[in-house]
């Protein structure tokens, strides 16, 4: 006796085990070892005591046993005018004022200067994903959304990144940062990135991200505008072991305000855990610590959510979430926030889809810190969530939803001019000041190419020998906006030296500052007044259609076009010759084809790029394979294909028939069934093909024989053939329900077909 | 500057241009291309001036920004401070940096004698005793 086949598996596991996602590690919960998003048993109850006007213990901790994060906290955040009050407020009240669109930012951000950590964190885990996102969208501390680009290449090209930058900038990102794959080509970098961003509309803040001291002189230099490189971390042991503590970045963060230069801290969840040092605690709830701290170090703004640490906190259950919440603890400590998606958090699109959109439904002082602009192997900080290679999906996701994400389709001839300006113009500027020496052939190359691989440029070595020389010689600024209008780039020249004087009135030190057309928007001057629909940042309608014009829209001209490039060649392959209204069909074996009112009169080819010609002789050569005797009849009074077909059958001999639109949708029908009930449909026409056709014409021919065939099968690869196809096919249909004449009788049509002497 | 500034004088460079001035005293409207080629202009007229950094501290109190007037404050203080000097205390402020309390505090009181910069000693004092009792640094 055998026994029945016992599968080891259901395959469907093989096929996910093969899918993009199982790349991705999934984390088990462990508070113990760090891994808990939103809570821990480590993690301390709020609380607050005040003894003559200063913290005696704050979330369980006496103030004699503070750690540095908790004494800074307590030292410089903590507002003990507003602490009794805010602290005394029940967490489901505050969590509740936060999704309230008739409770102002403003008082909810007087509140937070006087809560703890964790009570913070006990407002803001009572929120979910889609209260934490319109919580964000409301307390952002400017109204109107940005965002930053990174800029950066595997050969530190600085060519490229003239090119990359005035792209960067042409596509609207109000920052863009660059980092260099070799640390000694800082300045070039700089000057390179810097020039770059001269070409087109000025306005532009940049960032080199390097060693401290040097990142700090390069900004001196006047080549840079901020800096967010100032990282902050959650316990005492992380920060010295970073080789820091809250003192030394607060002085940091001073010194970059006394050179002129925005700054920004940089924290986010996971950080802790990467480095060893989590105290078994919550990743929201050592994030709360790290932007208290940020708020009493008195930095305007904060890289947050994530950031190095986002893949290891999107491994960990609700960890999309809690990137969200912490995000929101910075706005609510009115701080602004470069929201991190940033790091590539995992291998799945969709995840990647599903984390940005809160972001560009909310709105962010600047979205992503920063969107990688270049491709992926070119990102110097490591891929970002999204890329170079993403750029598009991201214009659409603004699009599909009418939401700011703060960028603009350009068109590619704006983008080749863009990229081929900045070129001349850093090499310009590279002769000048006898740095090197590009040649044609270089700056060709780099123009063209999407990628640093396609590229025939400066060496690395030499480049970092630009960068030395750009130090050494104290070369700055004003050095480069002499050598810009030496050399005809007097535009240039002006914008770089408009973003320069910008620095001299520190405007754009205030909160959440970006520049827009000349001027310095920030949240003093625009800030966010979101009180419920209607108010806050809402789309002009010139934004709306900056956003909405993405290239290669199609529309009835495109199609009418593209349909009449074969007009003449079907002309030469068929002839139809109208003979009258069509008769009562009477020979038993007889099938009518059905055609529609615009076949191969308006349009020629089907949406599978079929000529309708070839269509028409496969199914004609169908039916008389199958026996049956075809009558080609033209309808006038539908452009529905049951409706062409059942009139076909109606007329038809036999009593069956065929009929086909121009798209190629096709249906056997039979006398006296309902309409929509036919014998077979091939409804995805752009997958039809001519062989298909061809068995359609014997089935019918069969059924006219009195022998139910077996149906023709149409195979899917499960395309989204709606998405590939809809647009076309509804303006097609158009073209055809235009050209219905609803009282016009059907007429009997002769085929020739030229090519082979009449024979289909 | 010495009136209360509100958030209506933002930003500065639009409704106060003429209070405007870099190191050397240049207002903005002489910052031109033109000057730029004569040689004129220098990275100093491009610097920060500690009263554009105390004007942005009063516009960042007036909208209930205390911290961050508060860094405006501690920058203004090291507008003048040379750069190496800032480096070096942000060197001493790092971790097993500073020998003991007392070489933090001896630095506080350079910042207040030769730099007038009150706020900046308090920070650094603040910061030493901290360091002490978290054992950063010896007596």
């Amino acid at each position: 006796m055998t026994e029945p086949a016992q599968p080891n598996r259901w395959r469907r596991y093989s096929d996910w085990d093969g899918r993009p996602l199982r790349l991705d590690q999934f984390a088990r919960e462990d508070p113990a070892n760090g891994f808990a998003a939103f809570k821990s048993p480590a993690d301390p109850k709020p609380g607050l005591t005040l003894a003559a006007g200063r913290v005696a213990s704050m979330d369980g901790t006496l103030a004699h046993d503070f750690d540095m994060i908790d004494a800074f906290i307590a030292e410089y955040h903590l507002d003990p005018a507003i602490a009794a009050e805010a602290m005394a407020m029940d967490s489901a009240l505050l969590a509740r004022m936060l999704v309230d669109m008739h409770v102002p930012r403003t008082d909810l951000v007087r509140l937070a200067h006087g809560m703890t950590p964790a009570k913070l964190v006990d407002v803001v885990s009572r929120l979910n994903a889609l209260e934490i996102a319109f919580a964000y969208s409301k307390m952002r501390p400017r109204k109107t959304p940005g965002n930053q680009a990174h800029v950066t290449n595997a050969k530190d090209d600085p060519l490229q990144l003239a090119a990359d930058a005035a792209v960067a900038v042409g596509m609207g990102f109000d920052e863009i940062e660059t980092t260099m794959r070799v640390a000694r080509t800082a300045w070039s970098n700089a000057l390179a990135c810097l020039v770059g961003s001269s070409v087109g509309d000025w306005g532009t803040l940049f960032q080199c991200s390097s060693e401290e001291a040097e990142e700090l002189r390069i900004g001196m230099a006047g080549f840079t505008s901020y800096a967010e490189t100032v990282s902050v971390y959650g316990t005492e042991r992380s920060f010295t072991d970073g080789d820091d503590t809250p003192w030394s970045k607060a002085f940091l963060v001073a010194a970059y305000a006394s050179r002129g230069i925005k700054a920004r801290c940089t924290s986010g969840g996971g950080a802790e855990l990467l480095m060893g040092y989590h105290e078994a605690k919550s990743l929201l709830y050592l994030e709360a610590r790290c932007l208290c701290l940020q708020r009493g170090m008195g930095v305007q703004g904060t890289q947050n959510g994530g950031i190095d640490g986002a893949p290891i906190t999107a491994s960990i259950a609700g960890g999309m979430r809690e990137i969200m919440a912490e995000n929101l603890l910075a706005v609510w400590l009115d701080l602004e926030c470069a929201s991190g998606n940033d790091a590539r958090a995992t291998e799945s699109e969709i995840r990647v889809g599903a984390k940005i959109l809160p972001y560009l439904l909310a709105g962010s002082d600047l979205i992503c810190s920063g969107f990688g602009s270049i491709l992926k192997y070119d990102n110097s900080f490591n891929p970002s969530l999204f890329n170079g290679e993403e750029m598009e999906d991201f214009l659409v996701l603004q699009r599909d939803f009418e939401a700011d994400g703060g960028l603009t389709p350009m068109p590619e001839s704006t983008a080749l001019d863009l990229r081929a300006r900045a070129v001349d113009a850093i090499s310009a500027v590279l002769e000048e000041l006898d740095l090197a020496r590009p040649t044609a052939e270089m700056k060709a190359s780099v123009i063209a190419a999407s990628g640093s691989r396609e590229t025939d440029t400066i060496s690395t070595g030499e480049t970092a020998r630009i960068s030395e020389a750009i130090q050494a010689r104290g070369i700055d600024v004003i050095d480069v906006i002499r050598a810009l209008q030496k050399r005809g780039f007097a535009h240039e020249a002006g914008n770089l030296l408009n973003m320069v004087k910008l620095r001299v009135s520190g405007d754009y030190l205030q909160t959440a500052s970006i520049i827009r057309g000349g001027r310095i928007l920030s949240a003093v001057n625009d800030p966010n007044d979101y009180a419920g629909p209607g108010t806050g940042y809402r789309l002009t309608e010139e934004r709306r259609d900056q956003i909405c014009d993405i290239r290669d829209q199609i529309g009835q001209p495109e199609v009418l076009n593209r349909q009449s490039r074969h007009r003449k060649a079907e002309a030469r392959r068929i002839a139809y010759t109208s003979s009258g209204e069509a008769a009562q069909g009477r020979d038993k074996h007889e099938v009518v084809i059905g055609i529609s009112p615009a076949y191969g009169l308006q349009l020629f080819q089907t949406t599978a790029e079929l000529n309708l010609s070839d269509v028409l002789a496969a199914l004609i050569r169908g039916v008389k394979a199958g026996g049956g005797k075809p009558r080609v009849l033209r309808m006038h009074h539908t452009a529905d294909t049951s409706f062409i077909g059942l009139t076909a059958a109606e007329l038809s001999g036999s009593g069956y028939g065929i009929g086909i639109q121009a798209k190629g949708t096709a249906v056997i029908h039979a006398r006296g069934r309902m309409p929509h009930n036919n014998l077979e449909l091939f409804s995805n026409a752009p997958i039809t093909t001519l062989d298909h056709y061809e068995s359609m014409g014997r089935n019918a021919a069969l059924w006219a024989h009195g022998t139910p065939p077996e149906p023709v099968i149409v195979p899917t690869d499960g395309q989204a053939l709606g998405a590939r196809f809809h647009t076309e096919v509804a303006l097609i249909h158009a073209i055809e329900t235009s050209l219905t004449e609803p009282g016009r009788a059907p007429q009997e049509v002769q085929v020739s077909f030229a090519d082979t002497g009449g024979e289909p | 500057m010495t009136d209360r500034l509100t958030v209506a004088d933002f930003p500065l460079a639009e409704t106060a241009p003429q209070r405007i001035r870099g190191a050397r005293g240049k207002p903005l409207d002489e910052l031109t291309l033109d000057a730029v080629a004569q040689g004129d202009v220098t990275i100093e007229d491009l610097r920060i001036t500690a009263d554009a950094l105390r004007a942005q501290g009063q516009i960042a109190r007036a909208a209930g920004r205390t911290t961050l007037a508060q860094n405006f404050d501690r920058g203004a203080e090291l507008v003048a401070v040379p750069q190496d000097l800032i480096m070096a205390t942000y060197e001493m402020l790092r971790p097993g940096r500073a020998p003991n309390r007392q070489a933090l505090l001896d630095q506080a009181a350079m910042f207040r004698r030769d730099h007038g910069a009150e706020e900046i000693a308090r920070f650094l004092e603040t910061a030493a005793d901290h360091y002490h009792r978290r054992g950063l640094v010896t007596e």
